[in-house]
């Protein structure tokens, strides 16, 4: 039986922030709402019916989804499962239940299922906590990005940190033992002790796991048009921030196992590591990404066009499964079965973002041909470079080869 | 067909200034004289090339035969010669005057005579040819006519007074103009009777015919299956068709005679054969003397043109040879450049020429080119005697094997407003001009002379000229000769590699102040590597100026959402399919734009 990860999109958020071009919507009518016109009271109540409507429509038809791509799936065992987004924790608790209901009844779930919950600190209540629990939530990863208001109003987040401080507290009350904590380093007009404090802040709550990604500004945003506005940590002390966080990080018992992830002993995220080692994971939802059996797709991004997916998935004469469905229009939803070659460069660039690198092994049983022969030269030119390091079996990004990662992942490509 | 009446013929040009509306005015005079409808009219019908025609300029000459029932109620032919308008072609433009009786003088009644202007009627008067004016533009409000008469009598001193004032772009006035050609220009002289002698005042390649030789019979006749021989280049060969320009068409006749303005095909292979300026004749009864003025056209600017990708050579080869066809100018020979691979070094008549080349290859022949500074042609002077004519900086022999070195000078005329002398005086100082003489030609307007090195107006030098007159000054010039420079070799070394593609040949003066720009804009233009790198900039192993390209501290992609990896690779794809486009100097990446960048060093 082989190994599968769900993802879920859940394509709502509070307001839209800054940075952000994640495929995600306003539920609140006003998109980016200026920082200071926060108000105390949680966001929740300002969601208006008409967008607890949206929400309910597309639950239904994320369940429709689920239930009838449900028959692929028969073998496999589901061992991740991760709602993400957007905002999930927007969700009503019992929506999210209902997703996992769906889940449940058409597929296997390993007894040691991983389930994490993206949450945003304002959006988050006693009530849905507990809701979460008795579904079997068992993770939490909580947005919080920085412990300064000046700096989350500047990007344009929705909380400030005293209303994250009280959602962390909340959760563990509930009784979350595994909880990651989302940072941002290289934020507008930041130096490098602001980001420090930050730092300090957060690892002080003792979360088990904490993201760390630089601020990466991309075009359509506000952010980007507006980035005259600020001043930007140069490359140099961007890098000394990433420095930073790891030398602190791991004076305090986290690892960095992954480019931008840091766990305590036993709770590196079983659901993102997937990703990188090339299991098989599906996306349901809005603009979900997939990877089954070396098959990639992604589900359409306009909501007209998934509500007609989700319709045609097992109906007509001729019963299409969700595969049928998307290899009829290949092109839209960026049907790629996987070359061996492609494979092999996915298999170098993706496993290359983990600290434990490549394994020869692991190359040699995926594609019956030693690493050596495909990518020997390449790795030994890299390694004289210092920017790969080789031991035993394995092969892995020097801390100078992850500051131009890019460049290093960019040589394994056959094109 | 009946006899052409030699004395109902008018062969004529229309000389101006740039944008003073010569072609315009071609265009109502084609339009007036009926053989066109205003539907049929192209904007404008003289202009063929799609470049000409954005650029506004004429680049090879045009040619066209219409038919003009003047109010004398007789018929009479014109045939309008439309002469290329800029100082690259200066060569062809008077072999087209030569085949001229008479030429129109249009001046812009706002802006009236400019540097352009009088090279271009002095150059017709010196062709004997009869100049009438005519004033365009009236109708704009900063029209003033008169002044522009006055201006005309005393600057060139020919009669201006009854000049027809008319506006080209609104057909105002051109009945006038027509009226005047039959006046003023006269008839062409010549018998039929005496040995052929014809001007060839240009030719254009044709993949059925061969070559379409565009000539002027003085002397005698030509049909189809005359034996004819050009004179200079000794080319023989028997005429297959002879005929007269239509509005965009070629319409063959019986035979062209005395007078008459046409074309000929014999099937010539090569353009070569049919120089420019060259004297057509009949071989079994051969005129004593060619036609006076033919002169070889030597190329004035060279480059080396390489595909940007190496694999298109072949292709930019076969383009080179189909342009040169048609463009006797042209001038290449393949080299080869450890910076950019093969391609080749190609001459021009001047950097208009090249520019417009260089855009043909790129559009016609869907080329991506990287060009090198274009450079004049040096003399070397070796210690052993021997002279070398110097067209790729990297071929500089060693300094202790140079006796001396030339440049070639210019003789320039910038009419200027007097406003503007100093800035222009100033302008002229800084690209080692030496001041010949001021003329006032009114009170408000000079006529600046200077000797100038060709080197120093070849890239920019009519851009400044612009900048600093705010659009006023204009500017002619013509090769004056050869004098000794002292003159050097500007390296450029990337990581302590040369790169030959970047050499060139400056003045000792000016080499610190070029160095250190090119250093300066090469560093904007490679993009940090994983070491550092040194752009260094010397003369004669001598570092003269040096900038760092500092080593890449990061490229890192920090997020991968949602197991969204086709984003991701694509990404890197677009890394490794960039660096793909850049050329290899040892351990370096360089980006085509930086060989191209320090073309535009005075951009500020």
């Amino acid at each position: 039986m082989e190994n599968l990860s769900i993802y879920i999109h859940i394509p709502f958020c509070v307001r839209k922030c800054l940075y952000c071009d994640f495929l995600s919507f306003s539920v609140c009518g006003k998109e980016r709402l200026p920082a200071k016109e926060q108000s105390e009271t949680s966001y929740v109540n300002r969601i208006g019916d008409k967008a607890f409507g949206e929400i309910e429509s597309y639950v239904n038809l994320l369940r429709q989804e689920i239930t009838r791509s449900a028959p692929e799936y028969k073998k496999y065992r589901v061992i991740s499962i991760f709602f993400g987004g957007g905002t999930p924790s927007l969700l009503p608790a019992g929506a999210l239940r209902a997703v996992l209901d769906s889940i449940r009844s058409g597929y296997r779930l390993a007894d040691d299922v991983e389930i994490t919950v993206e949450m945003n600190p304002d959006t988050v209540t006693e009530e849905k906590l507990e809701k979460y629990i008795t579904s079997g939530v068992n993770r939490l990863s909580i947005g919080l990005q920085s412990a300064d208001d000046a700096e989350l109003a500047r990007i344009g987040r929705v909380h400030d940190y005293g209303t994250f401080v009280r959602a962390y507290e909340m959760s563990r009350r509930a009784g979350f033992g595994n909880i990651n904590i989302d940072v941002m380093a290289a934020l507008p007009d930041q130096d490098i002790a602001d980001y420090e404090r930050t730092l300090r802040r957060v690892a002080a709550l003792s979360p088990e796991h904490i993201s760390a990604y630089s601020l990466t500004l991309e075009e359509h945003t506000p952010l980007f048009a507006r980035q005259q506005e600020f001043r930007f940590p140069t490359d140099e002390e961007e890098r000394e921030m990433y420095a930073l966080t790891g030398k602190y990080l791991a004076s305090l018992g986290y690892h960095r196992y992954e480019i931008s992830n840091y766990a305590r002993g036993g709770y590196e995220c079983r659901h993102n590591k997937v990703y990188w080692q090339r299991g098989n994971y599906v996306g349901f939802g809005l603009g979900a990404s997939s990877m089954v059996g070396n098959v990639r797709w992604s589900n359409p991004q306009a909501m007209e066009r998934y509500r007609d997916y989700a319709g045609q998935i097992g109906r007509g004469p001729d019963c299409g499964t969700a595969a049928a469905v998307r290899e009829k229009d290949a092109d839209a939803f960026a049907v790629a079965h996987l070359s061996v070659p492609e494979q092999m460069e996915e298999f170098m660039f993706l496993g290359l973002r983990m600290m434990c690198g490549v394994s020869g092994q692991a190359f040699n049983a995926a594609f019956g041909v030693s690493l050596e022969e495909i990518y020997g030269e390449l790795i030994g030119k890299l390694c004289a470079q210092r920017l790969l390091t080789r031991e035993h079996d394995r092969v892995r990004l020097t801390e100078r080869g992850i500051d131009v990662s890019n460049y290093v992942m960019a040589q394994f490509l056959f094109a | 067909m009946a006899a052409i009446d030699q004395s109902k013929i008018r062969n004529f040009c229309i000389v101006a200034h740039i944008d003073h509306g010569k072609s315009t005015l071609a265009d109502r005079i084609i339009e007036k004289t009926g053989l066109l409808t205003s539907r049929e009219m192209q904007a404008q019908v003289l202009d063929n090339m799609e470049l000409e025609r954005e650029r506004g300029i004429t680049i090879k000459a045009q040619t066209v035969r219409i038919i003009y029932n003047a109010k004398d109620g007789n018929e009479y032919i014109f045939n309008l010669i439309d002469t290329p308008g800029h100082v690259d072609f200066n060569y062809e433009v008077s072999r087209a005057l030569a085949a001229c009786d008479g030429a129109i003088l249009v001046v812009d009644a706002a802006q009236g005579i400019e540097a352009q202007t009088l090279a271009n009627v002095y150059l017709a008067l010196d062709h004997d040819l009869d100049v009438f004016p005519v004033i365009n533009k009236i109708d704009l409000p900063s029209a003033e006519p008169e002044r522009v008469k006055d201006e005309i009598e005393d600057v060139i001193g020919i009669e201006a007074q009854d000049a027809p004032l008319i506006s080209a772009k609104n057909g105002i006035g051109i009945e006038d103009v027509l009226e005047a050609i039959v006046e003023k220009i006269p008839a062409p002289g010549g018998s039929p009777d005496n040995p052929l002698q014809a001007l060839i005042f240009d030719s254009v390649y044709d993949s059925y015919k061969g070559v379409i030789v565009f000539c002027r019979i003085m002397e005698g006749r030509v049909a189809k299956g005359t034996q004819i021989k050009m004179m200079a280049t000794g080319a023989t060969a028997e005429v297959a068709e002879v005929g007269y320009f239509g509005p965009g068409q070629f319409i063959p006749c019986e035979e062209l005679s005395a007078g008459m303005v046409g074309y000929l095909t014999a099937s010539i292979k090569n353009v070569k054969d049919t120089a420019v300026g060259d004297t057509v004749t009949d071989l079994n009864r051969p005129c004593a003397e060619p036609l006076p003025g033919y002169k070889k056209v030597n190329s004035m600017v060279y480059c080396g043109m390489y595909p940007a990708d190496g694999a298109k050579y072949p292709d930019l080869r076969d383009a080179l040879e189909k342009l040169k066809l048609n463009d006797a100018s042209l001038n290449y020979e393949p080299e080869t450049s450890v910076a950019l691979g093969f391609g080749f070094r190609c001459g021009f008549l001047g950097l208009l020429h090249l520019e417009i080349i260089q855009e043909r290859l790129e559009r016609e022949y869907n080329l991506d080119l990287v060009t090198t500074a274009p450079g004049v042609i040096y003399r070397v002077h070796r210690t052993d005697g021997e002279m070398i004519e110097l067209t790729n900086p990297s071929n500089l022999p060693d300094p202790s094997q140079i006796a001396y070195m030339e440049e070639p000078v210019v003789s320039a005329e910038i009419m200027v407003t007097t406003e503007f002398i100093g800035p222009i005086m100033q302008l002229c100082q800084e690209r080692r001009g030496r001041y010949v003489s001021t003329e006032y030609i009114e009170a408000a307007r000079a006529l600046l002379k200077y000797e100038l090195p060709l080197n120093e107006i070849i890239y920019d030098f009519f851009d400044a000229l612009k900048s600093r007159s705010r659009g006023y000054a204009s500017f002619d010039y013509e090769i004056k000769g050869y004098e000794e420079s002292k003159l050097v070799k500007l390296d450029i070394l990337i990581n302590h590699e040369e790169v030959d593609a970047l050499s060139f040949i400056v003045h000792a003066d000016g080499a610190y102040e070029r160095g250190r720009k090119m250093c300066e804009k090469l560093k904007e233009e490679i993009p940090r590597h994983l070491f550092e790198i040194p752009i260094q900039a010397a003369v004669g192993g001598k570092i003269i100026a040096r900038e760092t390209v500092k080593a890449m501290r990061k490229d890192v992609l920090a997020k991968c959402y949602g197991g969204d990896i086709t984003r991701k690779k694509k990404l890197l794809e677009k890394q490794k399919e960039g660096k793909k486009r850049m050329r290899q100097i040892g351990s370096v990446e360089i980006p085509q734009s930086a060989f191209m960048s320090v073309l535009k060093l005075d951009d500020k």
